[in-house]
């Protein structure tokens, strides 16, 4: 099950290679298979191998180039110089350990959110239910980004409705900053955890909770031992998007961050403001890494087959 | 389902209800707001109003960004479908090297952050390529990352219908291109639809790779709202237009709910 798919999977139990076409007269009208993939395949991989890589490679170029300080132009000498800033400038590693932890830590709360409801959605709800407990997940996922990321603004300002919720305990709004970022990127990417595990846990069996409760587990003991492992290459895949999502993001922190900066912020403020777009790729290499390193670690999980 | 017990059960119906309460909560909010009479919002609202409704609905900022935005959202929507459909049939039953690469390859410019996509095609377009940032480099940038839905849905389709029929209909005597008029492109018509939905509203909300593609000149809504949320005379129209994004979001909803019948699960716009 694909995050952006509205299809049903596969059916996993298909009489393998059912697909494979039998010998028959038509195969043997039809040109070579590798010639007909190569001629489909030649537009998009011109597009994304060319252009999008193209691209990519280009921007990593540009990362050991320099900017002249009066004229502002690009000088295409090689050097090392962003990354030694990168590396040896406090304030960028702070902000790096900032935005990775952060990332993280919307993941995690996304995970942790996103998984009672998956479960609720795929196992207990009834077929009506489940449909409409679709569309009350998906419904937030097509209001605007901005229009979500303004309403938290406006949810934690002074005035605002947590504020005056949490002032009969005694307790004040967080305010701008790091935890408001946290919360309102947690609650932007929480559909795109839910999906992926919904769609996985979809995908389980009934028969193994039977076999599992049969066998003398406890519905919390088949929860931790069956339920969860097997959840967990759909928690990786949404866990993609949210990280990615977190790790890139410059417009939610510019709404309710207050002073804290992410890697996002650096990377348009030098592409903007201070017209570095050399020292701004070397910043963009950092996200492209870990995603990379992730990416390749995740691949192990079975997590790129259920994005 | 018997093997949840009950206590499991109302854990599980308890923490649903919340979250959706939460879910749902900022997004009311959002269209109280924009009945609200106080040009700085504060909760409870004083007074409200329909004021901003009527100063909205003449707002040619609001307005231009809106068709901006559909035209752009249309022709990246275009561009996703051809290449997306064309990927997915060519990756069908074929195994050959290469394979998980290209797949990778199509899942990269959603996989990596915005920014990095936005960044890296608007130095290749102003720096490698001398070309000026316009709408043209916006709708090629959003038609890179939108390649990914169409790509998953008519995958999706491919591989659950297999090639039987096509195989029939080849067998009966049609040649390549009467088998895709008659019983290819019918068949994935449905699956068609969808990415394209898709595509557009993940074009339509895209903010983070548009800032970096977008000239100076042009706007798309995103931009527009970004541009005026900070400036308290056009905060009551972004109020305006936010409830009215909210309001619409549910059209998208229907249409996929009518296209894919009871499996609905996947209609995430990836970013």
């Amino acid at each position: 099950m694909t995050a952006t798919s509205l299809e049903e999977p596969p059916a996993p139990d298909g009489p393998p290679g059912a697909d494979r076409p039998p010998p028959s007269r038509a195969r043997r009208r039809r040109p070579r298979p590798g010639v007909r993939t190569g001629l489909l395949l030649l537009p998009p991989m011109l597009w994304l191998g060319v252009a999008y890589l193209g691209a990519l490679a280009a921007l990593l170029i540009t990362a050991f180039w320099s900017q002249d300080d009066f004229t502002g132009e690009i000088q295409r000498v090689w050097t090392l110089d962003n990354f030694r800033q990168l590396f040896t400038i406090d304030v960028y590693r702070t902000i790096t350990v900032r935005t990775l932890l952060i990332a993280a830590l919307v993941t995690v709360v996304d995970a942790v959110l996103a998984f009672p409801i998956a479960l609720y959605m795929a196992k207990v709800a009834s077929a009506r239910a489940q449909r409409l407990l679709v569309i009350a997940v998906l419904m937030p996922l097509w209001a605007s980004y901005l229009v979500k990321a303004y309403a938290w603004r406006a949810m934690l300002s002074e005035n605002g409705l947590i504020s005056w919720l949490l002032a009969p305990f005694g307790l004040d709004t967080p305010g701008y900053g790091l935890v408001a970022t946290t919360v309102t990127l947690a609650y932007l990417w929480l559909p795109y955890m839910i999906l992926p595990v919904f769609a996985g846990l979809e995908r389980l069996p009934g028969s193994l909770l039977e076999a599992s409760s049969d066998l003398g587990a406890h519905s919390w003991t088949t929860l931790r031992r069956v339920v969860l492992p097997m959840a967990f290459p759909a928690i990786v895949a949404g866990s993609i998007f949210t990280f990615s999502l977190s790790m890139g993001d410059f417009i939610a922190v510019t709404i309710v961050g207050g002073t804290g900066q992410l890697l996002g912020n650096v990377v348009y403020n030098n592409v903007g403001a201070a017209n570095n777009l050399p020292f701004a790729a070397a910043v963009a290499t950092i996200p492209i890494a870990v995603m990379l390193v992730y990416l390749a670690v995740v691949r192990r999980t079975g997590a790129l087959e259920n994005l | 389902m018997t093997q949840i017990s009950r206590g499991l059960r109302a854990v599980l119906v308890g923490f649903t209800a919340l979250v959706l309460v939460v879910i749902y909560t900022p997004l009311l909010l959002v269209l109280l707001n924009s009945f609200n009479a106080d040009k700085t919002f504060t909760w409870p609202p004083s007074e409200l109003t329909l004021h901003w409704w009527d100063v909205a609905a003449h707002s040619t900022g609001a307005r231009s960004a809106l068709w901006t935005s559909v035209e752009v959202a249309l022709a990246a929507t275009a561009v996703s479908l051809v290449l997306g459909t064309l990927a997915a049939l060519a990756l069908r039953p074929t195994r050959f090297f290469g394979r998980n690469v290209i797949s990778l390859l199509i899942i990269l410019p959603i996989a990596l952050p915005g920014i990095v996509t936005g960044i890296a095609l608007s130095n290749m377009f102003t720096t490698v390529l001398g070309v000026g940032l316009s709408l043209f480099t916006v709708v090629v940038a959003h038609a890179t990352f939108c390649i990914v839905t169409v790509f998953n849905n008519v995958q999706a389709r491919v591989q659950r219908l297999g090639s039987n029929y096509e195989q029939a209909s080849m067998d009966l005597g049609a040649g390549r291109w009467t088998t895709f008029r008659l019983v290819t492109f019918p068949m994935l018509r449905s699956a068609l639809l969808a990415g394209a939905l898709l595509s557009f509203g993940l074009s339509f909300d895209e903010i983070v790779v548009t800032t970096f593609t977008i000239s100076a000149t042009d706007q798309t809504l995103p931009i527009w709202i970004f541009q005026n949320l900070f400036r308290p005379n056009q905060a009551p129209v972004v109020n305006v237009v936010a409830a009215v994004l909210v309001l619409l979001s549910a059209v998208p909803i229907y249409l996929a709910q009518r296209l894919s019948g009871s499996h609905a699960e996947g209609l995430t716009g990836a970013r």
